[in-house]
Order: structure tokens, then sequence, then C-alpha cells
């Protein structure tokens, strides 16, 4: 394989706490290398240029079965988003659900190398896999979703955490899944019937338990097994004004449980999109901030993580395992929408959605999201997401960083605002002068995500040994510059590696890349009566046998497998 | 001595059944039962086995004749065909795994062709209406185990979908329907006098192309709202009544077939029954489905869903996927003269499509790749014979809820066939060689 020495360029690395110091990146067999082990390296002139490692994306759909309702169900997402096919790149089409070969090239073009989806029925595993397939360049992993799972609901109702870890594994080997995804525990399952559960303590009908014994319980699971990534969560009551009570009363239930894995993993909840999920008020008259309160938490808890969810103003399609909360959107907006129930498992929906600068509720959430960013005291623990696509497409994310390096910039949104006075009345985030830097970025983007999914001996920073995903841009961070320049800039790589393939060169793609499925096998003892359960439902209840049901090795034709080894 | 192979995929329609069983000869080259299958499901594993079957492609002649030829040779026509059109017609890929489905995409982006299914003539226009209005559905466990309502409008899944009752929709016992059919009410909508509409409890014998009237008014009647005294031939207290008996479900699901995708009303039949669904959201639980024909013709437009971002009609001739229904569809592009050649896999146009274009097919340049002998092969330059997929080859396939299951090679094939996926591999590779990229 071919060396690679990237010399001269402003390096950010929170790992290694490289803080824009012209140092020298170099790369043999697809890992980074001390320098002095590259014999007759090409060499990359980053003079003038920033360097960071390959971004991470720790929550985003672009793979599966709601992703695809929402390419073919919306013809005009592709009305502008199309692009003909050039020397190695394929044709592309799709804005706010872009098909799988744009995805992984638009991801690349940020500077993207690792992109995990965020939420995948364990029945449609296999079309995840497929897509994900398809996916160029991008190394990739799924999070199957357990919060509605009736095998979880009727465990965790008898505290049987040691069942629920034994099914977590079975289910993570049959669909090659990477980690634990709650969505709206119990809420979807209710849906199933039309219902909901609002708040942690309301009852899943006919199941007898409550989304707060779930949440504990899969968290209790999740660590008695070691996993990689935490437990994966996404609330209840997402969306609704008033709802930030709700969000520390799930907090709450991650308190007194500690870490145990091998992957330096330090938190033992992870919760998605936060912004959805910090709203004062109660209607969408009075709607308000209440990050302020969200992150007095986060800041003084360190056994969790949180990532932004962050309104982009455009227009999207939303989409989340979270179906009650879809049935409500499209209620609201009386736009079209596509609901999934799935069988013993889980539910979902899509819609899209206009996020416009001119309705007050939108612009609220656009600062509640910065906000959350902006008042964190630990960007190791603070992510960059849009939730692609809900609250925004994925390319925007060099648009947030703008807002979040450039106070001006946000001024400038905010006199954008046709209800700028009302906006400023509900949220702080006018009165926060804080600009991140680049250090910061590179943590919200790189190593801290990498390290929350137990990846950081792989990803996330450009230390010897790690792979050799980095990302060269054409931003000085030592000269002035105007806030479009850090979207430009970070939009448009001007060099990318992964694993030591140079995939983009001089703005380029030049490489499909060698693309890597991971997943999660988990060792656990023998366990009986869940084998039996696993048959008895299969026979029962599933629409497939339990022989059809595992996913296949050739849906992964280059798999990474983490081995964990939870039998003591 | 046999061997019999378990939880085997039927690979006939949209049902896509995966317990079936089937015994096979010793050496794995006959295919001797097979249990559990429907007799059309069970037909197509043991067609495999016709003693006059056709195992090496062949060409017409001038004089009507055929004469075979190597697969290399069907390879060289078919690449030479697909380079030499401006516009070819690719059309098919419902009876094929999506494995094929991916590399034919990426060939008929190297050609610049038009990639249509068999939705064109049959659930296109579901497509068309979920594209306007969205659609609120389930998978088919959710319909065992909670639907207490079911409504079969314009399908007869008796004759067309015949284990559909039994795995999914009327019989089988779940988890919240322990009493099975006896907890369920059917309604059945459809002009004709089905065996279905027969295991039903309420029949509409809806007048012939008058579905959109009956479904608006199901709609007027959930609202309580003053109904004509007949609409489309049946009386507004039996609407009152059926409407009743959905709202009244607990989880109502509605299955609906080409008898109203097809018929007068097209996509907007499909519009109103969905807005029916929704409405029924805000009383009860509902959710719809379409009765989808071919056992993979919904992974069709799901590996176009990602790979292009449309599920059928998909035009790729001007370097980027372009869709527009009425232009872009199999029909309108073969009627106006607007395709130069037609590569035909996975389905029968010839036997579906109207005459005119089955003329039209005649006329031009042709590829036709099918195990069977058909209408269409009858009409095409070429026939590629190939291995039967999900008898002779495995591969993923797509349900009509969209659920991928991967289907089973159970026997081998005669010797020297090809399977779909090689003989599109090589195509592919023979294109790129020709176009040196
Ligand atoms: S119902 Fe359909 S899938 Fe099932 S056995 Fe019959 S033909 Fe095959």
């Amino acid at each position: 394989m071919a060396e690679y020495l990237i010399k001269n360029g402003f390096v950010f690395d929170p790992v290694q706490g490289i803080k824009g110091d012209k140092t020298d990146v170099a790369i043999k067999d697809g890992k980074f290398v001390e320098t002095t082990a590259v014999k007759n390296p090409k060499v990359i002139d980053a003079t003038g240029k920033t360097v960071m490692a390959g971004g991470v994306d720790i929550h985003a759909h672009v793979a599966g079965a709601k992703v695809n309702v929402g390419r073919s169900f919306r013809p005009e997402d592709k009305l502008f988003g199309f692009k003909a096919g050039r020397g190695i790149e394929r044709m592309q089409g799709g804005f706010s659900v872009p098909t799988t070969i744009k995805t992984g090239y638009d991801y690349a073009r940020m500077g993207y190398t690792t992109v995990m989806e965020a939420a995948m029925p364990p029945l449609y595993a296999r079309h995840t896999h497929e897509e994900m397939r398809d996916t160029p360049i991008l190394d990739q992993g799924a999070y199957p979703v357990f919060g509605n799972n009736w095998f979880v609901l009727e465990y965790l109702k008898n505290h049987e955490i040691e069942n629920t870890a034994a099914y977590i594994a079975w289910l993570l080997r049959a669909t090659k899944g990477y980690a634990v995804k709650v969505v709206n525990p119990g809420g979807t399952e209710a849906w199933a019937w039309g219902l909901n559960c609002e708040n942690v303590h309301d009852p899943v009908p006919y199941f007898d338990i409550t989304p707060a014994q779930i949440i504990k319980g899969l968290i209790e699971a999740n660590e008695y097994l070691g996993l990689p990534h935490s437990m994966h969560m996404h609330a209840n009551n997402l969306g609704n004004p008033g709802n930030y009570t709700t969000t520390l009363d799930s907090f709450k239930l991650s308190e007194g449980i500690k870490p145990n894995n091998k992957f330096g993993r330090e938190q033992v909840m992870h919760h998605t999109h936060v912004q959805f999920h910090s709203y004062g008020g109660d209607s969408w008259a009075n709607v308000e901030s209440k990050a302020k309160e969200i992150m007095d938490y986060v800041n003084s808890h360190d056994n969790m993580t949180i990532d932004m969810g962050q309104v982009t103003l455009d227009e999207t399609t939303t989409m989340t395992a979270d179906g009650p909360f879809e049935h409500h959107l499209t209620e609201l907006n009386h736009l079209k929408w596509a609901n999934v129930d799935v069988e013993l498992e889980t539910g979902s929906g899509v819609v899209p959605y206009v996020y416009s600068p001119d309705i007050k509720v939108c612009a609220i959430q656009w600062a509640i999201g910065l906000e959350l960013a902006l008042l964190a005291t630990d960007s190791m623990r603070v992510f960059l997401t849009t939730d692609h696509p809900n609250a925004g497409p994925f390319i925007r994310y060099p648009r947030v960083m703008k807002w979040l390096m450039s106070q001006e910039s946000r001024d400038q949104q905010f006199d954008a605002f046709k209800h700028k006075d009302k906006v400023i009345d509900a949220t702080n985030l006018a009165g926060i002068d804080r600009e991140l830097d680049l250090y910061e970025i590179a943590q919200m983007t790189r190593a801290g995500p990498a390290k929350s999914l137990g990846l950081a001996h792989m990803y996330g920073s450009l230390a010897p040994g790690l792979e050799a995903d980095v990302a060269v841009y054409d931003f000085n961070p030592n000269e002035p510059y105007a806030p479009d320049t850090i979207e430009t800039a970070f939009s448009n790589a001007r060099h990318l590696f992964k694993t030591g393939v140079q995939i983009i060169n001089d703005r380029e793609i030049v490489s499909n890349g060698n693309k890597r499925t991971l997943w999660v096998n988990t060792k656990v003892n023998e366990n009986a009566q869940v084998m039996r359960d696993v048959k008895e439902k299969f026979l029962r209840y599933y629409t497939v046998t339990l022989n059809n049901y595992e996913v296949s090795g050739h849906y992964l034709p280059n798999p990474y497998v983490i081995e964990v080894d939870a039998t003591q | 001595m046999t061997k019999t192979v378990t939880d085997v995929i039927c690979p006939f329609c949209g049902t896509l059944c995966d317990d079936l069983e089937v015994v096979v000869s010793d050496d794995g080259k006959q295919l001797l039962e097979v249990y559990n299958a429907c007799a059309i499901g069970a037909e197509k594993f043991l067609h495999s086995q016709a003693e006059d079957r056709i195992t090496r492609p062949r060409m017409r002649q001038e004089d009507g004749s055929w004469k075979e030829i190597t697969y290399d040779e069907a390879i060289e026509y078919t690449a030479k065909m697909l380079v030499d059109s401006k516009k070819p017609l690719m059309y098919g890929w419902s009876s094929t795994n999506c494995e094929a489905q991916a590399t034919g995409s990426e060939l008929g982006e190297l050609v610049g062709a038009v990639m249509d299914n068999t939705a064109t003539v049959c659930h296109g226009t579901s497509l068309i209406a979920v594209q306007d209005i969205g659609i609120p559905s389930c998978t088919l466990g959710e319909v065992k185990n909670r639907a207490d309502r079911v409504l079969f409008w314009g399908c007869n899944p008796a004759h067309a979908h015949p284990r559909h009752m039994s795995r999914y929709s009327i019989f089988p016992r779940g988890f919240f329907t322990g009493k099975g059919h006896t907890g369920r009410k059917v309604v059945v909508i459809d002009p004709r006098p089905t065996d279905t509409a027969r295991v039903a409890d309420v029949h509409l014998q809806v007048e012939q192309g008058r579905d959109y009237e009956l479904l608006s008014a199901f709609r007027i009647a959930f609202r309580g709202e003053k109904l004509p005294d007949v609409v489309a031939g049946i009386p507004k207290e039996q609407i009152y009544e059926a409407a009743e008996t959905l709202k009244s479900g607990r989880f109502v699901i509605i299955f609906f077939g080409m008898g109203v995708t097809q018929s007068l009303g097209k996509n907007h039949n499909i519009d109103i029954a969905i807005a029916v669904t929704r409405d029924l959201n805000e009383y009860t639980k509902a959710a719809i489905m379409p009765m989808r024909g071919h056992y993979n013709v919904t992974g069709s437009g799901q590996v176009w869903g990602w790979q292009f971002g449309f599920p059928f009609a998909v035009d790729l001739s001007r370097g980027f996927a372009r869709y527009n229904p009425g232009e872009t569809t199999a029909n309108d592009l073969l009627r106006r003269d607007e395709v130069d050649s037609v590569f035909v896999l996975g389905s029968d146009p010839g036997a579906h499509f109207p005459f005119s274009s089955v003329k039209k097919m005649y006329d031009l340049p042709s590829v036709a790749i099918d195990p069977h002998e058909t209408p269409t092969t009858e009409v095409c330059k070429v026939h590629v014979p190939v291995a039967f997929v999900g008898v002779e080859i495995g591969g993923c396939a797509y349900r009509m809820d969209n659920v991928p299951i991967e289907t089973r090679k159970v026997v081998e094939a005669p010797e020297g066939m090809m399977t779909d996926e090689e003989f599109l591999d090589r195509v592919l590779a023979r294109v790129k060689e020709i176009k040196g990229v």
C-alpha cells in the first residue's frame, strides 16, 4: 500500500492534545505511523490548511426501510439534487434523502469517513445492510431498535437483566447490528393500538411495564454485556412543548450506573438529538428553550453523552421509529405520511417537513440546538448532528460549524427571522457570545463520537496505530476569515484518506474506497430459556421462520467484527 | 436416499411464503416433492424439472426458426445491442433477486437505459398515490397478531395469493388474535362474487369502476354525514354499517389489488383508499397494503429507490435519473417509438402488454432472459434461458410488506446454465470493454 506524508498542515487532534500546531501526518499500510516510519512517501502539501481525523457521525438515518420510503415517496426531493455520473462517480440524486451513492460521496466531501445508521428494525436488517453495502467509502454500522421489542418488554417486566442481555447478544448477531437503540420506549408499541407513552411512568398497554423500567433495564443489560457503545436513547415525548421534564426524568435513570467495558467508553447513556427534547412551555404558542436546564444536568453528569439534532432551516424529510410522533406531525402539517409497524419489534413514520425561518417555532428550535453545544463545558461529550434528515440534511454540518464558530453568523441568522424578537425572548442564544474553535469542533465531530461509540482505538484521532482516516481542508485558522469561508472549506475537503486509501485528491473523488460494515459479536453464556423463547415466538407470532431471520454473511461483503466476551 | 430442505422460500407471488419443504434427490440434481406450498407455488418448483426445458441460448432466424447459440454469443449480442442503442428499454426485474437487480441497474446506468418494472402495469398507480399522500402500513405479522378488521378491495387472494389468508390475514391466530378468523370481521369490496368474497362477512358488490365514489362515501360515513340513498350501487345503510364495522375495530387492515389500481380512476382510487386509512387512524389503528404480485417486484422498487431515488419508470438516458410516469413508463415509450431496443428480464410483457407494444418489441432488437418459454421469448430476437432464482440460486427478495427474505437454492441448475446475475455481470464487463471504461 502507498505511503503518504501530509506535510505542514495545522493539525487539530483532541486525543493527542494538538491544537492547530504545524505537524506532519504519516500513513503506512492503512494506519497512521510515526513520520520516521515512512520511507518513500507521496507528499501531500497541506501548508496553510487544516488537518483533522476523518469525521465520525454517531447518529444519522442513511440506510434502510424508512430511509428508502423517504426516497421513493418524495420524487420532489430529487428536483435539484441530481448529479450525473463522472469518472468513477456513479449518478447521484436527492437532497434531504440522497441515494446511497450520493450519501457516500457527500459525507466524503465533508471529510467524514464513519457514519452510524441510527435505527434498524431487526426484521428489516437485510435491507439496511443492502443499502450500506451500496454506500461507497464509509465505514458503517447500524443500531437495531430494542425499546419496544416484545422479548425485552417481557424480560424487563420482571427485571431479568441476564435474559435481556442474552437476547441482545443474539439479536446483534442475527442482524449484524452495532448497538442497543431505544426509540420512544413503550410508546411505539402503544402506537400499534394508536396510543402512546408520553412520560417515563406511562404504562405500556398490555405489557405491564413502564418506559422507566425499559430504559433502566436496557442500560443495565448493556453494561452487563460490556458493549462498545452505551445504550443509545431517544426518549419519550419527543418534540412536544414542555417535554424537557420527560428528558430530565429519562437522563436520571442512568444515575448510579457505572460504565463497564474494555473500549474506553465512559458513558452509560448516549441521548440523541437533544434539541427535540429541550422544550419548555405548554403549547406551540409559548414554547421556549430549556437548553440551559438540560445542559446543567449534562455538564454535571459525566456518565452520559449527547448529540445536538440541530435544525438547519431547510425543507427536509422527517423519519423515526417514533411512530406516534410522526402521526402527530402529519396532523400538524397535513403533508404526506408514511407509517410502518413492524411485528414484535417496532414501528416508524416518515413525514416531509419545512423548517422555515419565517415560523417562530422553527427559529426557536434552531436556537435551542446551538445553545446545547455552546453551553457545554465538555465538547468531548456533546456531538454535532442534525439527526439527518430529521432536523436537516447532513450536508449542512459545515453550516452548523459556522454558526457554532461565529457569533456574527448567528446574528445574521437572527436578523433573517421574521419573528426575531419573539425568538430572542423564548431562547438564550442571543445572550451567548461563545465561539467554538476548531479544536472543540474536532472534539464534537471526531474524537468525542469515536470515544462514545467505543471506537477510539480506530477512529477520531491521528495517533499512530489508528486507521488512517484523515481530511485536509482549505482553511487557515491563523488568518481572519468571513463566516461563510468555514462552510465552504468544510463542505469540500481538499484531500481525504480512508484507511490509507486516497479518496479525494484536489477536491476530486478518485476512489470508491473499501467500505466496511462494523458489527458487534458478543459471546454470552448459553441461555436455554432465551433460546426457547426465541423459538416459540418465531413459531407463533413472527411471519418469517427463525431459520430465515438471520442476516447472512454475503450482505456484508467487507465486515469488521468487534468481539465482546461477556461469559464471565 | 433423498434430502429434505426446510424453510424454503417460494419465489412465486408477493406472499413470499418461507416455510416450504422440498425433497431433493441425494445428488441435489432432482427436485422430487414440494410441501406446504399452494398449487401455483409448487408448480413453480416442479416446472424447473420439465424434461423439455430449454437450457441454451437461442437466436431467431430470418425464417422464424431458432438456432442454438452459446452464452458468449448471447452476451456479445446483448452488450452490442445495448451499447448501440440511444435509449434501450430494460424492462422486468420482478422475478429475479435483488443482487441481479443491482447489477442490472449498474448496467442500465452505463448504457443510459430506461429501467421499468412490472409495477408499470400493476401497482405503479399505487406508488404514484403514495407519492401524493403517503401510506400508513405495517408488516404482515402485525395483521396476524392484531387485525380484527380485514378489508379486501379489488383483489382476490383466494386465487392470486392462495396462502395469504391462512398465513397472515384471515385464519391465523396471533398474539392478540387468539380466536383466529372467528375474531375477525372480513369485508370484501369487489364487483365480482369471487372466492374471497365467499368467505367474507360482508361483500359490497360495487358497480364496476365506481370504487372512488364508494370510498368517498366511507369517508362521509365515518364523519356521520349524510349520504345519497345509493352510492356506486350500494344502499347507504350497508355503507354506514360497513363504515361502523371498520371504525369499531381495534386494528383495521385494507388490502388492495389490481381490480382498483388498473381500473377507472387508477392512482386516484388508491389516493382515496389511503385517505380512508388516514381517517380511520383518528378513531382507531389502521393500515393499508398493496397485494404485490411477482415475488420480488417490491425488491426492484427498493433497489432503484436506494440507487436512483425512484421506484419504477427510471429514465437514465440523460446521465442522471429522471422519473415521470406516463413519459418514462415502458408502454408509453414503446408506443411513441422512443426506445430503440428492448431487454427483458424477470417478467413477461409479451403476455401482459397491449398488443401494440408487443408488436413494437417484435420489430426492435430485443433479448429476453427467462428460464421459461413465454410469449415474450417468442417475440424477442434472442432468448437466454437462466437458472430459476429461488430454486436453483438464492438471493434477496422483498415480500409485499417490504420485508426482505433471502431465498434459497434447493437444487442444481442443469449443467452449464447461467444465473441472471452471472449473465448480467458478463454483459456489464463486456459493455465496459466496448466503451473503454
Ligand atoms: S401463496 Fe404465493 S408465495 Fe405462498 S406458496 Fe403460494 S405462490 Fe408461493
